[in-house]
C-alpha cells in the first residue's frame, strides 16, 4: 500500500505489454501510448476487484464474530458490523482519506490534513506511477483505502462482544476510524516519519491489524470479562453458538485477503500480484497447521476454533511482508503465527482477559509478529526500525483507545447492566432476536 | 396397566424402537432431556479450557402397556439400550390409574 512501491514494479509489465503484437508495436510512439492506456485499464480493473474482495471481509468478520459468541447476542453483533462498515466509508470520505494521505505534512512528518471531503479535477483523475503509466483513478484510490478503514473497529467489535453498550461502541468507532486510524496510518502509507526511517508494512500487519488489536486490548481491559467467564481461579468457557458460521467467516476473510494483500501491490503487475497470492496462501495454510498441531498437543483434541484462528493468524502475519519475503519464509511466518495464536489465546485467558473471538491474539499478537518478521526474513529491512514502528503504533493506539473508552466510561458508560447481559444484548439493545422461529438453548 | 419410563443414550433410540415394535408395543412418546447420575457429567474442551458438561443429553421414552407385558418390555429395553459403558441410563416402572383415548372416549386397556 506504500505508493512509492508502485513505480518499480509496473515497469516490467508495461514493457511486456508493449512487446505484444496486436496490442502495440514496439518502438512506435503512438503504440506506446495505446499500450500504456491498456495497462491503465488493466491496473484499475484489478484494483476495483481487490476493493470488492476487501468489502466481503466485513461479512467474514460479522459471521465469524456471530459464530463464536452466544445466540442471544447475534443481532447485536450483526448490527455492529453493519454499522461499522458504513461509518468507516462515510468518515473516510469526510476526513480519513485526506488525513491518511495528506500530500504535505503540516507538523514535521507527523501530522497533515488536506481538507474535508473528496473530489478531483478531470486532469488529475489518473494516478500514475513514476513512469507516467496510470495505475488507478483517484476514485479507485479512495475506495480501495476506504474499504480498509473500518477494519480497525471491526477487530475491536469481536473482543468487546456480548457486553458493550451499542451507542458507546458506535461513538468509539466514529472517533477511532475517523481520526486515529488515518492519522497514524499517514506515518507510513502517507509518507510520514516512519516511512522516512524505512519502516515497512506492505498491507497492514501493524497499520490495520495491530491498530485494531491495541484498541481491542484497551476496550477489554476497561470493560472487564463477561459474567460467568472467570469464577474464582477457574475459567468457565462460554461456547460459541455456531461453528459453521464461524467457518464461513474465516473462509470469507481468507478470500478477501487476496484483495487486501493482492490489491496492496497497487497495480496489476503480474509477477508482483501472483507472488503475493502465493505467500498469502501459504502463510494462511501454515497458520492452520501450526494451530492444529499445537492445540492437538496441548488439549489432546484438535480444536476447530483454534484452526480457524490459525488461518487468520497466518494471514495477519504475512500481511506486512507478503511482497518482500521468500516463499519458504512465508511458510515459516505463517507456521509461527499459528503457534503464537494458540499460546496467546490460552495465555490471555489465564490472566483473565476475556476476548470471545481471539481478536487480540490474532490481530495484535500476530500483527506484531508479522511486522517484526519483515526485519528478520527480509534483508532489505532493519529489525530495529520494525521494532520502533511496533512501539510507536503500540503506544499511540493503546493510549488513544484507552482515553476514548475511559471518557465514554465516565460519561455514557460502556457496559450493559448485568441483567441485560444475562438476557442477551439482542433483546436489551435491539428488542429483537436472531432466531425467532428456532428453539434456542435454555439451560 | 403400567407406565414405563426409560432414560437412555440418544443414539440407542432406534434400537429400542425396533425392539418395542418386535414386541408389539403400539406406541411411545419420547422427549429430549438432560441430566446426570453417578457419572456426574463429562469434560469437554473449548479454546484451551476444560469445562464440565453437568447435564448430559439423554432421551426419555415413555411407554404404556398392560400389566403382564411390563416385564417383557423392561427386559427388551435393557437389552436394546445397553452398551455396557457408564451412562446407559435407567428404567422406571409406574402403576397407572387410568388411560383415555381422546378421539373415541375409550378407557382402560382399550385405550392403550
Amino acid at each position: 500500500m506504500n505508493k512509492s512501491f508502485v513505480s518499480k514494479i509496473t515497469l516490467p509489465i508495461i514493457s511486456a505489454m508493449i512487446a505484444l503484437p496486436g496490442i502495440a508495436l514496439a518502438g512506435d510512439g503512438a503504440a506506446d501510448a495505446t499500450g500504456a492506456a491498456a495497462m491503465y485499464i488493466v491496473n484499475n480493473t484489478w484494483m476495483l476487484v481487490a476493493t470488492f474482495l476487501v468489502f466481503i471481509m466485513h461479512l467474514g468478520f460479522a459471521t465469524l464474530e456471530a459464530g463464536l459468541t452466544r445466540s442471544k447476542n447475534t443481532v447485536n453483533i450483526l448490527f455492529k458490523n453493519t454499522a461499522i462498515i458504513s461509518i468507516g466509508l462515510l468518515t473516510y470520505a469526510a476526513i480519513g482519506f485526506n488525513l491518511m494521505y495528506p500530500g504535505d505534512f503540516s507538523i514535521g512528518r507527523f501530522f497533515g490534513f488536506s481538507g474535508f471531503g473528496i473530489g478531483v479535477s478531470p486532469e488529475k483523475m489518473m494516478v500514475a506511477g513514476d513512469n507516467g503509466v496510470g495505475i488507478y483513478t483517484y476514485w479507485t484510490d479512495f475506495i480501495f483505502q476506504a474499504m480498509f478503514a473500518a477494519t480497525a473497529a471491526t477487530i475491536v467489535s469481536g473482543a468487546v462482544a456480548e457486553r458493550i453498550k451499542l451507542h458507546s461502541f458506535l461513538i468509539f468507532t466514529i472517533i477511532y476510524v475517523a481520526l486515529i486510524y488515518p492519522w497514524v496510518g499517514s506515518w507510513k502509507w502517507g509518507a510520514g516519519w516512519l516511512d522516512a526511517k524505512g519502516f515497512y508494512d506492505f498491507a497492514g500487519s501493524t497499520l490495520v491489524h495491530s491498530v485494531g488489536g491495541w484498541a481491542a486490548l484497551a476496550g477489554v481491559l476497561l470493560l472487564g470479562p463477561r459474567h460467568g467467564k472467570y469464577i474464582g481461579n477457574s475459567i468457565k468457557p462460554i461456547l460459541g453458538h455456531n461453528m459453521p458460521l464461524a467457518t464461513i467467516g474465516v473462509f470469507l476473510l481468507w478470500l478477501g485477503w487476496y484483495g487486501f494483500n493482492g490489491g496492496s501491490v497497487l497495480s496489476a503487475d503480474p509477477a508482483a500480484v501472483s507472488f503475493v497470492f502465493v505467500t498469502t496462501s501459504l502463510a494462511a495454510a501454515a497458520g492452520v497447521i501450526g494451530a492444529m498441531i499445537l492445540s492437538w498437543i496441548l488439549q489432546k483434541k484438535p480444536d476447530l476454533s483454534m484452526a480457524l484462528n490459525g488461518a487468520l493468524a497466518g494471514l495477519v502475519g504475512i500481511t506486512a511482508g507478503a511482497d518482500v519475503v521468500s516463499v519458504m519464509s512465508s511458510i515459516i511466518i505463517g507456521l509461527i503465527a499459528g503457534l503464537l495464536v494458540v499460546i496467546s489465546v490460552m495465555g490471555i485467558d489465564r490472566i483473565k482477559i476475556d476476548d470471545p473471538v481471539g481478536a487480540i491474539s490474532v490481530h495484535l499478537i500476530c500483527g506484531i509478529w508479522g511486522t517484526l518478521a519483515v526485519g528478520i526474513f527480509s534483508t532489505d529491512h532493519s529489525f530495529g526500525v520494525q521494532l520502533l514502528g511496533v512501539i510507536a503504533y503500540g503506544v499511540t493506539c493503546f493510549v488513544s483507545a484507552l482515553l476514548i473508552f475511559f471518557a465514554l466510561k465516565a460519561t455514557l458508560g460502556i457496559r450493559v447492566d448485568e441483567e441485560e447481559e444475562r438476557a442477551g444484548l439482542d433483546v436489551g439493545e435491539h428488542g429483537m432476536v436472531a432466531y425467532a422461529d428456532f428453539e434456542t438453548k435454555s439451560v | 396397566m403400567k407406565k414405563i419410563e426409560a432414560i437412555i443414550k440418544p443414539f440407542k433410540l432406534d434400537d429400542l424402537k425396533e425392539a418395542m415394535t418386535a414386541l408389539g408395543v403400539q406406541g411411545m412418546t419420547i422427549t429430549e432431556v438432560k441430566g446426570f447420575g453417578r457419572q456426574k457429567g463429562h469434560k469437554e474442551i473449548y479454546r484451551g479450557s476444560e469445562y464440565l458438561v453437568d447435564f448430559v443429553p439423554k432421551v426419555k421414552v415413555e411407554i404404556v402397556v398392560e400389566g403382564d407385558m411390563a416385564d417383557k418390555v423392561v427386559e427388551a429395553i435393557m437389552e436394546s439400550a445397553r452398551t455396557g459403558k457408564i451412562g446407559d441410563g435407567k428404567i422406571f416402572v409406574l402403576s397407572l390409574d387410568a388411560v383415555c383415548r381422546i378421539r373415541t372416549g375409550e378407557t382402560g386397556k382399550d385405550a392403550i
